[in-house]
């Protein structure tokens, strides 16, 4: 018999999945969107319905939207600004021999 | 046997082929704008236009097989009621979700087991075809397979109609593993598939799914047939095809 009573269930929504795909072999995975799916294997299935009809992928990822843990918009200008006047932490100073090709 | 009936036995079996995807994938496509969620519309349309797709394959090889020069829509538009050799399960009714998954999942397993075996037809054409759609209804299974298991192993109300529907398509199953004269024919030439054969592997197939999702299997051994053999259908087919034929009976030969 079934593993829940009817009663057991309360949530009006399916939990919400955040979708990566990877688009092709060596690139990585990029966030695509979302899809509400009651378990992880159809947030799997949903997400190829929805994002990989037109041969964008050849892979998938689902993680739950509530795992993930985001920095605050209002905390932009601390978080981010300080790097901005720092312009020696990029390698532009290197002269690149020409044999390395582009890098 | 004359050249002349191996080819009429070759074009009547790539259009019983395709009758049964162009069918059950119209009735899929009834659900547009009408699926609970947007996730679950765009993965039963994504079925439908999978087994539509498979169906204007094998009605493009009817007509090229054929010496009448016949096109897909002349299959799929132009033919009356009794022309159509589907297997019924292709046409009943959407009914509720659970109806929908479990004729899918039933249809997805023949389906899987069939063009298998298609794949290895001893015709190029068919066994391309074949291979082709295989990938195609793999998914099809799987997605209906995950659907099954919830519904069963859900709630109390999922699980009890979830059965209902098991037990009310049960009898349309079993026309799925008979065989016209045409196929029988052609099965001698390693054609066609010798459908009889894949009962054993869909019990079995179907029997797992259905323990995982705590559902039985029926006892009725009782199969409705008609319509493979002889173009007997449900009382519902006649709606589809009015639906789905009205626009090039009221306009004949119309193009966008």
């Amino acid at each position: 018999m079934p593993k829940h009573t009817t009663e057991q269930i309360t949530e009006k929504e399916w939990p919400l999945w955040e979708v990566f795909i990877r688009s092709k072999a060596g690139l990585d995975h990029k966030h695509c969107g979302s899809v509400h799916a009651s378990d992880a294997e159809i947030a799997l299935e949903s997400a190829r319905d929805v994002y990989t009809r037109r041969s964008e992928g050849i892979s998938i990822w689902v993680v739950p939207s509530n795992a993930i843990t985001a920095s605050k918009p209002e905390d932009k200008e601390s978080l981010f600004e300080p790097a901005d006047d720092k312009i020696y932490r990029h390698p532009t100073f290197y002269d690149i021999p020409k044999g390395a090709g582009k890098m | 046997m004359t050249e002349l009936n191996k080819v009429n036995d070759l074009v009547q079996y790539a259009a019983q082929i395709g009758d049964n995807g162009l069918i059950i994938g119209h009735r899929m496509s009834e659900w547009c704008f009408r699926a609970p969620s947007i996730e679950l519309e765009m993965a039963l349309m994504n079925c439908a236009l999978d087994l539509i797709g498979q169906a204007r394959e094998l009605y493009s090889y009817a007509g090229k097989a054929g010496d009448e020069g016949k096109k897909e829509d002349d299959f799929a538009y132009l033919r009356d009621e009794q022309d159509f050799r589907n297997a019924l399960l292709a046409e009943v009714p959407n009914g509720d979700w659970g109806d929908t998954i479990v004729r899918l999942f039933f249809m997805s397993a023949y389906n899987k087991l069939f063009y298998t075996k298609l794949a290895k037809s001893t015709d190029a054409e068919l066994a391309a075809i074949g291979a082709k759609s295989l990938k195609e209804v793999t998914y099809h299974l799987r997605f209906s397979s995950e659907w099954l298991i919830r519904l069963g192993d859900g709630t109390e109300e999922s699980h009890r109609r979830a059965q209902k529907s098991i037990d009310d398509l049960w009898a349309y199953t079993g026309e799925l593993f008979t065989m016209t004269d045409a196929e029988k024919r052609l099965l001698e030439d390693g054609i066609s598939v010798d459908v009889t054969a894949l009962k054993a592997d869909w019990d079995r197939l179907v029997g797992q799914i259905l323990d995982q999702a705590t559902l039985s299997v029926p006892e009725n051994d009782w199969m409705q047939s008609g319509s493979k053999s002889e173009g007997r259908h449900t009382e519902h087919f006649g709606y589809i095809i009015t639906d789905m034929q009205y626009m090039q009976r009221r306009y004949p030969g119309c193009e966008w």
